[in-house]
């Protein structure tokens, strides 16, 4: 079949991006207008439950690579494979990931076709699909399209599409394909230890704090802590062990605007907006977070937005469902206090 | 090491940006380097500082689009070139690629070619891994350290930020990088420097410069460009006397709206 849809499923240490299984749904929205079928692609080592997992989200079939090669991913022998496989298909979607972006782009490159990363929404228009992609972080949409060449390559928006119910009873063919590697000339001699509880991309709920948090005047830094800028990353710590604790109740990742991410509070992984991670939970809560219009452009499409904040004029009201004028220091402890409560 | 780093020009991040009949505009705010092209400008620097070579800046846009490599020439790297050509407007990131890689072969001799992880406007994150696709080196993409250089031994071992950890990854050398935030502080550019680069020659290339008569088309195109639609939230400020109040009002509403 010259016009199916591939869907390219990520997983890092034995886990399934959830953003593969939104890409399966949309290839199996487009496959029922385009009159296709969809593929799951699976690349890794021991990656057959993966692909079996694909079938129940939705797929006809899998396209398995597994060899020892592929335990640890690297662009070159991933795309070269994905490129064979795409040579024929009609569609290729990715969900968006530190992975998958480069490797959606080097494909393109190999069959010389067009990528567009990121999408948020998808309509079909005169056979090629005409999807909507954020540009300026979100300050404006662009609607896409490959008119011509092919296979049209998408990278889905974590959390933009609905993730499909799996059915444990659907069944379909998993093949494993002959693999043709070519030489492989770099090499992975590591991880670190990870980095984030929970993802920003993919977290329902995010609890983020700003320049605020460091504000606690009532707090005085240990008496051996005599530098100015010491002292103020103490009182930083402070305010965001705050902020953690009210993410940790709710199962949230932890955000923070870029101020607080400059004046060295908290890693730059947790920084969301312009320069940072682009985010859409379905509840994010700003803490001593003013809203410059490179934060907001950042978490805007988010579904419920609570701010918090001393300023009652501090532009992020402007974007909120819920508003709290006052001390994030008096606030937080309760808050969280409060959700344990209520949610056991 | 002879370095080549990618950057593009960008309207500042605080800009308001508005579309009208398709036609992007961010009124009077200033355009500046991409801002995570710094980045990759300050890590060729360094690497420069450390093992001695050449950095050259390059850049694809209109002919006015100067400000980008300027920055970088008052930053430090040792020359610039704009590759501009009416044919190359609207291209997309396929062609980019192409042109981005053509202009690095006629550079010659580069050992390592850095860009910021995307641009803060079309924010696509995929020419990087492109052009090294094209010039058939490694793709070292969302570089966070880079923890050893062997120009001699023509390698790099760099810490790459995927989602969830670093990873640790050795490469040969040539090799594309591009740099997330995470790799250093770039540096204000010097008086010195932004005297030396208002008054240095930007040599200006075009595709027949690279060799390219004809520029193939752009696979993907843009037929509209729009605003979001306008978020339409009344906030609804939250009343209490004491924090504890505060705090349970706040979740009494949560859970009504079913938030939580």
């Amino acid at each position: 079949m010259a016009n199916k849809i591939l869907v390219y499923i990520d997983h890092f240490a034995g886990q399934v991006v959830p953003a593969s299984w939104e890409a399966v749904g949309v290839g199996t929205s487009l496959a029922e207008k385009l009159g296709s079928e969809v593929v799951a692609v699976v690349l890794g080592h021991e990656v057959e439950t993966f692909a079996q997992n694909a079938i129940e989200f939705g797929a006809g079939g899998v396209l398995m690579g597994d060899a020892p090669e592929l335990k640890d991913y690297r662009p070159e022998p991933f795309a070269r494979v994905l490129s064979q496989l795409a040579a024929e298909a009609e569609v290729l979607l990715l969900p968006t990931t530190s992975r998958t972006r480069e490797l959606a782009g080097m494909v393109a490159v190999d069959l010389e076709t067009g990528v567009m990363p990121d999408v948020v929404a998808f309509e079909i228009e005169d056979g090629s699909v005409l999807a909507t992609r954020p540009i300026y972080a979100g300050k404006l949409l662009t609607k896409v399209i490959c008119p011509e060449k092919r296979p049209q390559i998408f990278t889905l928006r974590s959390r933009a599409f609905v993730k499909p119910e799996p059915d444990p009873g659907r069944s379909g063919d998993i093949t494993r394909i002959e693999l043709d590697l070519g030489e492989i000339v770099t090499e992975v001699t590591g991880y670190s230890e990870s980095m984030v509880g929970v993802s920003l991309s993919d977290a329902a709920i995010i609890v983020s704090g700003g320049r605020g948090v460091s504000n606690n005047p009532r707090l005085s830094p240990p008496t051996e802590i005599t530098d100015e800028g010491e002292q103020e990353i103490w009182r930083a710590q402070q305010g965001f062990a705050l902020v953690s604790d009210l993410a940790k109740v709710l199962g949230a990742a932890m955000g923070a605007s870029r101020a607080a991410v400059d004046a060295g509070y908290v890693p730059y992984e947790h920084q969301v907006g312009q320069t940072g991670k682009v985010v859409s939970p379905d509840l994010y809560i700003a803490c001593g977070i003013s809203g410059a219009i490179q934060h907001l452009a950042g978490m805007r499409t988010s579904k419920t937005i609570v701010a918090i904040n001393r300023d009652s004029d501090a532009p992020i009201f402007k974007l909120a469902r819920f508003g709290i004028v006052g001390d994030l220091f008096d606030i937080l402890p309760p808050l969280t206090q409060a959700f344990k409560e209520r949610l056991g | 090491m002879n370095i080549v780093v990618c950057v593009k020009q960008t309207p500042d991040t605080a800009a308001t940006v508005t579309v009208e009949d398709g036609v992007v505009s961010w009124g009077d705010a200033p355009v500046i380097l991409n801002p995570w092209d710094e980045f990759a400008v300050e890590e060729a620097l360094r690497i420069k500082e450390a093992h001695g070579g050449q950095v050259t800046a390059i850049s694809l846009g209109p002919e006015d689009a100067k400000e980008a490599l300027k920055q970088a020439l008052a930053m430090g790297c040792d020359q610039a070139i704009l590759i501009s050509d009416p044919a190359l407007a609207g291209a997309d990131s396929l062609v980019v690629s192409k042109i981005l890689a053509a202009s690095i072969n006629k550079i010659g001799d580069a050992d390592l070619v850095i860009f910021g992880r995307a641009s803060v406007d079309s924010d696509t994150g995929v020419t990087g891994p492109q052009v090294a696709r094209r010039l058939g080196w490694p793709a070292l993409s969302l570089v966070a350290a880079v923890t050893a250089l062997d120009p001699e031994g023509k390698n790099i071992a760099v810490e790459r930020m995927l989602d969830e950890c670093r990873q640790l990854v050795r490469s040969p050398l040539p090799a594309v990088v591009s740099v997330v935030k995470e790799i250093n502080e770039p540096r204000y550019p010097s008086f010195m420097g932004i005297r030396k680069a208002s008054r240095a020659e930007i040599p200006l290339w075009t595709a027949a410069d690279l060799g390219l008569d004809e520029i193939s088309d752009s696979a993907v195109t843009w037929p509209e460009i729009i605003a979001p639609p306008k978020i339409e939230t009344e906030v609804e400020m939250i009343e209490g006397e004491t924090p504890e109040e505060l705090a349970a009002h706040l979740v009494d509403r949560l859970m009504e709206e079913k938030v939580i």
